[in-house]
């Protein structure tokens, strides 16, 4: 469904290469995860993914489903399924978090030719999974992200993830500033969402998230480029050495 | 002193123009002591210090500029509310479009019947309020006003207003030049919501008196309207007695010249004046908020609350003070003046201004000027919603907080379903 090839970017503003040939396939009902340490371009590869100003692709391709994701904008990119579940999601103030969520939904439906949803089927949907993440009426009617804690933010994240059904589901690091009983909450949203139809890309630093939400397929990022790909086992080799092993070995 | 010889013939000409108009004796007093005012003062010109943003030359020219009459294809404001409707069209009092003035309730005339009395209590308001206001800053067009007005309305409440007074003003003729002086009265412990809308005129000058005696609530919406073409001059003079409270909020959607001053006195302890506004310009659109409030009492509260979304060109300019007299110990005062510029054409001149005499007060301001955040734009379309919707929603967000000072609910719905409309009229 998510197929990256040979992906180039550098930064619009400077010279800087920061992806470096990044290939990548990830099949529907799959769950993939990306390691790797801090500064080797994970959030970058999202963000170019789903279509944020600042870089430019210099060579390769991304399509999801056969759409070519580089060639669409940020929304049309999200009506055909793809979803970012943000590193630091923003802070919008004067725009209430159950109104922008509505308008979201009904504009990818009216996107992709599909009624939109009736007030009473959205309120009785959204109560119903705000309820599963513990989200409570209060955080549903103040302003997006607005005086949201770390967990609250990552915890509004899902919520929104599960409201809008995408087929593709990118999370960049989800665990990180959640303890224990949050990222609990969040592995559930993200495991209930899990469907023979979905994918998923899980890009964490720690090895912990791994642990809730199981993949199938781990990759270590170094540098811009996947230096290496294996089975859940990466994730555990990577927790007891560090990145350094792993990097030292490919190079 | 001596006026500048060009200022002088400025004045003059637009005073040859004009005549005073008949009424009793105390009107007599009031219009040829405003007349004397504006022949102290002369009218702005270009290089007054307190017209350094707007220039004035369309307000004081002999002949209103042409403004053709915009079709509205949008529901009329308020219709959906019960009030007490006092039609204007092209400055002038229409009793059949108006609804029965003698059953409101309150005491309400037109101010040709109050000025054709020999006495009346408006004596003490009318003139006098825009007459205070002329210190320590000149306002010539509000005397003008004064002197030359024709007509208007009177209001005095006592106890709490059934229903908000709604004062339309229709715009028909291409060439109308309107000066409407009302004023209201508000007696201890009364209450009174007034709303108005409408482009009023091609050159509209206006001139609202406010006295809002001892704990007497004073709320205020307005909505400057579509006609695009039109040229406006508005005054608010007000007067807060102890525990009184005024507020008002004015949108302004298109307007090439479109000048609002608002002159507030807290004269008793303990009273709370809010003033705030909501302007969306798009092209050559020109808009000035000048506000002026002096706290003369103790544990008085002021706010000021003014955000401008501008485009393609559009010009929004701010010039707020909060005076603080020695006596006024305790003041709480606070000024935000706000512009969202959606393009690099766009202009927002500010200059606000403190001034404090007394030492225990807290008072604050700030002035800003941005762009859409693109971040937040991001994260919009990054669920889904198309760039103009995106960027509607966070242009109404930077409103909202100056929609929020409005008191009313319905009210405040009201205002934002209009902004809204505009938006999505004017939407790329
Ligand atoms: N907009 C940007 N401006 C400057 N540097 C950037 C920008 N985006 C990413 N980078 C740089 O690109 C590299 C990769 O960053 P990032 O994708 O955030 O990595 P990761 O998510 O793996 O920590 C880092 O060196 C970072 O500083
Ligand atoms: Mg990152």
């Amino acid at each position: 469904m998510l197929e990256i090839k040979n992906l180039h970017v550098r930064l619009e503003e400077e010279d800087k290469k920061i992806l470096k040939g990044v290939d990548l396939t990830v099949e529907p009902g799959k769950v993939h995860a990306i390691m790797g340490p801090n500064g080797s371009g994970k959030s970058t590869l999202s963000y170019v993914l789903s279509g944020r100003d600042g870089y430019e692709v210099t060579d390769g391709t991304a399509t999801l489903d056969g759409h070519d994701l580089l060639d669409m904008e940020p929304e049309e990119r999200a009506a055909v399924g793809l979803f970012l579940a943000f590193q630091y999601p923003v802070e919008i103030p004067g725009v209430g978090n159950m109104t922008f969520l509505r308008t979201a939904v009904n504009a990818q439906r009216k996107a992709r030719g599909q009624e939109e949803m009736s007030s009473a089927d959205f309120l009785k949907l959204i109560r119903e999974k705000a309820k599963e993440l513990k989200i409570d009426a209060d955080m549903l009617k103040r302003p997006v992200n607005v005086g949201f804690s770390g967990g609250e933010k990552k915890r509004n994240e899902i919520l929104q993830m599960a409201m809008l059904e995408p087929k593709m589901c990118i999370l960049d690091e989800t665990d990180s500033g959640l303890d224990v009983d949050a990222m609990k909450l969040v592995s559930d949203g993200v495991n209930a969402l899990r469907d023979e139809g979905r994918g998923f890309l899980v890009i964490t630093h720690y090895q912990r998230l791994l642990n809730h939400i199981k993949p199938d397929v781990v990759h270590i990022m170094s540098d811009g480029r996947i230096i290496k790909t294996g089975g859940p086992e990466l994730a555990l080799e990577v927790e007891e050495n560090g990145y350094a092993d792993i990097v030292e070995e490919v190079a | 002193m001596a006026l500048p010889q060009a200022k002088l013939d400025a004045t003059e000409a637009r005073l040859a123009a004009l005549a005073l108009p008949a009424g009793g004796t105390w009107i007599t007093q009031a219009r040829e002591a405003a007349l004397a005012r504006v022949r102290e003062m002369g009218l702005p010109g270009r290089r007054d210090e307190y017209w350094k943003f707007t220039r004035p030359d369309t307000l004081i020219v002999p002949q209103a500029p042409k403004a053709a009459v915009f079709a509205d294809d949008e529901g009329l404001p308020f219709d959906d509310m019960d009030r007490l409707r006092v039609v204007f069209v092209d400055g002038v009092f229409d009793a059949e479009a108006s609804d029965d003035l003698s059953a409101a309730g309150i005491e309400i005339e037109r101010l040709e019947t109050a000025a054709a009395q020999d006495i009346h209590w408006a004596k003490d308001i009318y003139g006098t309020l825009e007459k205070a206001g002329q210190n320590p800053v000149m306002r010539p067009l509000a005397a003008l006003n004064s002197a030359y007005a024709t007509d208007g309305v009177v209001i005095r409440v006592t106890g709490k207003a059934k229903k908000p007074v709604s004062l339309i003003y229709h715009h028909q003729s291409e060439t109308s030049d309107a000066i409407l002086h009302n004023v209201i009265k508000l007696e201890k412990g009364a209450e009174l919501t007034v709303l108005e809308n409408g482009p009023a005129a091609a050159r509209f000058n206006q001139v609202m008196e406010v006295d809002v005696a001892d704990t007497a609530r004073f709320h205020h919406v307005r909505i400057q309207g579509r006609d695009h073409e039109r040229h406006a001059a508005t005054h608010i003079f007000a007067r807060l007695g102890t525990e009184s409270v005024f507020k008002s909020f004015t949108m302004t959607v298109n307007g090439v010249m479109t000048r609002n001053e608002c002159v507030i006195e807290l004269t008793g302890d303990d009273a709370m004046a809010h003033v705030a506004g909501a302007a969306m310009g798009d092209g050559d659109f020109h808009q000035d908020d000048t506000v002026f409030i002096t706290h003369d009492a103790v544990n008085c509260e002021s706010r000021q609350v003014f955000k401008k979304v501008l485009r393609n060109g559009a010009t929004g300019v701010f010039q707020g003070k909060i005076l603080v007299q020695p006596e006024a110990q305790k003041t709480d005062g606070y000024q935000i003046s706000q512009s969202l510029l959606l393009d690099d054409d766009s202009n927002f001149l500010a200059k606000p201004e403190l001034e404090i005499y007394a030492d225990d007060v807290a008072c604050s301001h700030g002035s800003t000027t941005g762009a859409i955040d693109e971040d937040m734009l991001f994260y919009l379309r990054a669920r889904g919603l198309p760039l103009g919707k995106a960027q509607d929603l966070l242009v109404l967000a930077f409103l909202a907080e100056a929609v929020e000072e409005i008191e009313d609910e319905p009210l405040r719905e009201h205002i934002t379903v209009r902004l809204q409309g505009w938006l999505e009229r004017h939407s790329r």
